[in-house]
């Protein structure tokens, strides 16, 4: 737990202004992120979820509090002090996707990648590599408009994963796929993890938080639980007998 | 226990180790697999009530072993098990008596319980994952128990939200 931190949030505080009215979104967060860790975001909706992660990828202006990045102090960055922050260590996957309409699949995610300074040749080993393991390959020249809601989120997954980030921030990555295309992005998560990606993520998928290393809880925009899942008490041969009760 | 073992055994005659390990072969290792014992107690009630009978098959060096086989009733209470609709699950939830009750006697806090119950939820799933990435890719019938437990503990987790949304 020593090192310098991924991400360090100090008493991190979000205030809309709505029809003149102050909305609190995020109420004085402290959250401390190490390199290569896995922390998944949980919580009802409304609970500032998407607002946090916004604030600490440079998304949204924080109204106050301290956000750090890699050691270096980035909410008082300018836009652009972010945009070339971002490019250069951050991923982020969006609710909404945001993909270039206008662009292939393939050249969408390669995108990141040449502006992060990959050469032409490794940017699309790199595509080739994530829309492999995301079951995209057929779809590399298909424009973003031709995809199912669940393609374009796997693309913008392929996308901030491109130039391998320090850092990958996604809001609700899985909220549109079906199981079988959530497996494929839970094998990918769990890869990059492996091979030392930070993740911080949102979401309401039990599968996908259940892989965490840190799971943490927000309730009216502050922290309500911060652990370490247990680990679970080992069951007689391996059965999950709590879970499955079959009657008959 | 008692439907499953007619269906195995309207399939073909078996001994008990024959069910035991077809349903541990076909549910995979999400199912807790019942124990010989409880299987022969099955037996012996589905005997006592005519469903199935046993015949004696001698063995050459070990005692003679009891095959059993279904019989025309046994395959008639079979036929109306298949035929009725299932009931649906039921919410039989332990824990939400003890997150409505227990505030009240003032023996623990709502947050702490709700936040302690998810980091349970969360770890039962991790298992599963686990289990499924050690279940045989072909076993589907395995598999898709596993896909439900998952399923049915993500509603879970949902209302657990809820309750902490709703709850004070
Ligand atoms: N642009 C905005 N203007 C005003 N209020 C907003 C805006 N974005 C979010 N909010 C409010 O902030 C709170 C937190 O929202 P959000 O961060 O989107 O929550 P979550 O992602 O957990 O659903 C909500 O009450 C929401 O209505
Ligand atoms: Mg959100």
């Amino acid at each position: 737990m020593t090192g310098t931190p991924a991400i360090k949030a100090i008493n991190l505080v979000k205030i809309y202004q709505s029809g003149g009215v102050p909305v609190p979104a995020v109420r004085g967060i402290d959250m401390r992120v190490e390199s290569g860790e896995f922390v998944a975001i949980m919580g009802p909706s409304g609970s500032g979820k998407s607002t946090l992660v916004h604030m600490l990828g440079g998304l949204d202006v924080r109204t106050s509090g301290e956000i750090w990045l890699d050691g270096t102090r980035a909410d008082t960055l300018s836009e652009s002090g972010w945009a070339l922050l971002r490019r250069r260590k951050v991923g982020f996957v969006f609710q909404f996707f945001n993909l270039v309409a206008n662009m292939t699949v393939a050249d969408n995610v390669e995108l990141p990648a040449l502006l992060g300074g990959a050469t032409p040749r490794q940017a699309r080993e790199r595509r080739e590599y994530l829309l492999g393991e995301l079951g995209l390959t057929e779809r590399a020249s298909a424009a973003p408009a031709q995809l199912s809601g669940g393609e374009q989120q796997r693309v913008a997954l392929a996308r901030a994963l491109a130039n391998q980030p320090r850092l990958l921030l996604a809001d609700e990555p899985t909220g549109n796929l079906d199981s079988r295309n959530t497996k494929d992005v839970l094998r990918l998560l769990s890869d990059v993890h492996r091979k030392g990606q930070t993740i911080v993520l949102v979401t309401h998928d039990a599968r996908v938080a259940s892989m965490a290393d840190r799971v943490v809880s927000l309730l009216d925009g502050e922290i309500v639980d911060d652990g370490a899942l247990p680990r679970a008490r080992r069951r007689p041969a391996g059965t999950v007998g709590d879970v499955v009760e079959l009657r008959g | 226990m008692r439907l499953p073992l007619l269906a195995l055994l309207a399939k073909e005659p078996a001994h008990g180790y024959e069910l035991k390990h077809a349903l541990e072969k076909t549910f995979g290792s999400a199912y807790p697999s019942p124990n010989i014992g409880q299987i022969y107690v099955t037996l012996g009630r589905l005997e006592k009530d005519g469903y199935v009978r046993a015949v004696d098959v001698e063995q050459s060096n070990r005692p003679n072993k009891k095959v059993y086989y279904l019989t025309a009733v046994g395959r008639e209470a079979l036929e109306n098990w298949v035929d009725e609709p299932t009931e649906g699950p039921r919410v039989r939830d332990e824990f939400f008596m003890k997150l409505v009750l227990a505030p009240l006697t003032g023996i623990a806090d709502r947050m702490a319980l709700v936040n302690r119950q998810r980091r349970h939820y969360l770890s039962l799933m991790r298992d599963l994952n686990e289990l499924a990435e050690q279940t045989d890719p072909g076993n589907r019938v395995a598999l898709l128990l596993i896909e439900g437990a998952m399923l049915h503990l993500q509603a879970d987790l949902d209302w657990l939200e809820r309750c902490q949304e709703e709850l004070p």
